[in-house]
């Protein structure tokens, strides 16, 4: 069933979405089949989340509230999952 | 300065002889793109990224630190996204060559991380470049040069787009890579180009004329004036060969003893059509249609299937056409449909295991046969059938297929459904398929037999058709006889005049051969 969810995170990395987390990120997303967008604030402009080239246009910096939505079948795990992914700072998440 | 004559030793996969220039592929040469068809360009573009995404996962997994990890990993990112990769696709479109139209995709890319505030975004822009260098290399090292006609090709390999898209008259083919029953050695066997295999390209720098001897397995680079006339010889006792068989041609195939034997021909389209008398031939045995897919940025429509398979069942007037589903995988890759990196693709998702992943491509042709099959003998025939599931799961999109048409007011017919014969699961256990036909495809059939593959030129003795493959055989053309349902034979075995002898022996009385082949294979029948 289609799902619609929300979510927002402080970016705590010191440069904001380089190179790195942005891969983290967008690798992240790609896991969900939902459609999921992140902007700068509840009424965006909106960047497709699982776009690397996008999401490091968005030269988000240290810092910003990144604010995801996300539209599908497994959105509300999508949104969980990527706003736990900043909350840890990028770090991989171990898996037992 | 003319060189020294050179003979060297190849496997002869396509007979015949040719002598012209020698002519080498890919590799060495780093020449500037000419620009060829947006399909060409297209496909240019996307080898080189798929090269240069296998680079990036070898370099990834060599790398020792997580700096270097990461860097590697962005890069693949980066060509994994369309955001990337669409603009050249797009440029493509517009006409340009594939080099040009990476440059321009990436330039812009580039020039929004040059003049970005942030040193850290201003310091990515090496990223890109490193990527665009990349690509660029792979698309130099693959440039596509024109093949001059009557030219000896020397190349590691060949995609079989390329050798269709080539004027073979007078001309031959040496790869150094590449088996017997591959792709481009079926095609120069059908075209009648003669093909050499597992030659070292290495030997033949200096070298500027060849003689390719596809009889006897030669290759002679320079040949002095002796070899020359030796081999114009040769070839017009060749000829006179030719001659004599061409006598069989306008038969009908009959053995020694009168009994008739049924000889079809195996086509990739219409176009291998062109110079043929349907007069010669008791049918079209074999179309491979995954030619239609093949080269193309996307898969041929309804309307278009409809018009290739009437045109060739109004070449065949009345005679059986025997039309395969989409055969692709393996080594016939389609970009879209096919999944690339898969790691054993003869043992993967490929032909009828594809079509039915994909049931609205194959719903599409099957379609297109229904409304074809009106008041045309034409038969459906299913490539790679392992379970009797299958075909089942194939008939009842073909009986939907004509359900729907008829519905929608289009005549349709319910053509008959038959079987390749291929997977040893399934002929070992040919009873069980509730097939119209079988045609034994007797190239993949010896591969899984033997498990040696048929691109392995060092191989070439473990895929000859052996005790188990004839008993197999044997077998299939029993419970073929039994229950009254035509068995036949459709690789390249039957155009093999050595092995006719011993298919007729297993009870095989219909053969579906290579164009080129047809009097030839008449000829030995008669001798049976």
């Amino acid at each position: 069933m289609t799902q619609n969810a929300k979510g927002a995170v402080r970016v705590l990395h010191e440069v904001g979405l380089h190179a790195r987390p942005s891969v983290k990120l967008t690798q992240l997303a790609k896991s969900f089949s939902s459609k999921i967008e992140f902007g700068p604030s509840e009424e965006g402009p909106w960047t497709d989340v699982k776009s690397i080239v996008k999401v490091m246009k968005s030269k988000t910096p240290k810092d910003a509230v990144l604010h995801f939505r996300a539209e599908g079948t497994d959105a509300q795990a999508a949104v969980s999952a990527l706003i736990a992914l900043v909350e840890r700072d990028f770090e991989t998440e171990s898996r037992t | 300065m003319t060189a020294e004559m050179v003979r060297l030793r190849g496997t002869p996969v396509a007979p015949g002889l040719a002598f012209g220039p020698l002519v080498r592929l890919g590799g060495t040469m780093h020449v500037a793109r000419a620009h060829t068809s947006r399909d060409d360009e297209r496909d240019a573009l996307v080898a080189a990224l798929a090269a240069a995404q296998d680079d990036l996962a070898r370099i990834l997994a060599a790398a020792t630190n997580t700096d270097e990890q990461g860097i590697v990993a962005f890069q693949i990112a980066l060509l994994e996204d369309e955001e990337l990769t669409n603009p050249a696709h797009a440029a493509i479109q517009a006409g340009e060559t594939a080099d040009t139209a990476w440059r321009l995709a990436m330039h812009a890319q580039i020039e929004d991380y040059t003049s970005s505030d942030s040193e850290y975004f201003r310091a990515r822009a090496a990223d890109l470049r490193d990527l665009y260098e990349r690509v660029s290399g792979h698309l130099a090292g693959k440039v596509v040069e024109d093949i001059p006609r009557g030219a000896i090709v020397v190349a590691d390999d060949l995609a079989p787009s390329r050798f269709l898209a080539t004027d073979w008259s007078d001309g031959g083919l040496v790869l150094h890579r590449s088996g017997a029953t591959s792709h481009v050695a079926i095609l120069a066997r059908a075209r009648g180009v003669p093909m050499l295999i597992g030659v070292e390209a290495a030997a033949l720098d200096g070298h500027s004329q060849a003689l390719l001897d596809a009889h006897n397995g030669l290759l002679i680079l320079d040949p002095d004036a002796k070899t020359r006339a030796a081999f114009d010889t040769q070839r017009k006792a060749h000829a006179l060969q030719q001659i004599a068989d061409a006598r069989y041609l306008e038969r009908e195939a009959r053995t020694r003893a009168g009994e008739r034997v049924r000889v079809l021909i195996n086509v990739a389209g219409p176009d291998d059509l062109e110079m043929l008398d349907s007069s010669h031939v008791d049918g079209i045995g074999l179309v491979r249609t995954e030619f239609l897919f093949h080269g193309r940025d996307h898969l041929p429509d309804e309307e278009e299937q409809y018009r290739v398979y009437r045109r060739l069942v109004e070449w065949a007037e009345g005679k059986p056409v025997t039309i395969r589903t989409l055969d692709a995988g393996g080594d016939k890759p389609i970009p879209g449909l096919t999944r690339e990196h898969e790691s054993n693709p003869f043992l993967g998702v490929r032909g009828v295991r594809l079509s039915l992943r994909h049931p609205q491509v194959l719903s599409v042709q099957l379609r297109a046969l229904a409304r074809a099959a009106v008041g045309a003998n034409l038969k459906v025939m299913i490539p790679m059938v392992t379970l009797p599931e299958e075909l089942e799961r194939c008939r009842e999109l073909l009986a939907r297929a004509v359900a729907d048409l008829m519905a929608e007011g289009k005549s349709a017919a319910s053509p008959p459904l038959g079987m390749m014969v291929e997977v040893p699961a399934a002929a070992l256990a040919v009873e069980e398929f509730d097939a119209a036909f079988y045609s034994v495809g007797s190239n993949d059939l010896i591969q899984y037999l033997s498990a040696a593959s048929r691109d392995e030129p060092q191989l070439t003795s473990l895929t000859l058709p052996g005790t188990a493959f004839l008993r197999v055989i044997r077998a299939i053309c029993a419970h073929g006889n039994r229950e009254g349902r035509e068995v036949s034979l459709c690789g390249d075995l039957a155009s093999d005049s050595r092995y006719i002898p011993a298919l007729l022996e297993c009870g095989l009385r219909t053969l579906s051969v290579a164009p080129a082949a047809l009097a030839a294979v008449k000829a030995t029948i008669a001798k049976c």
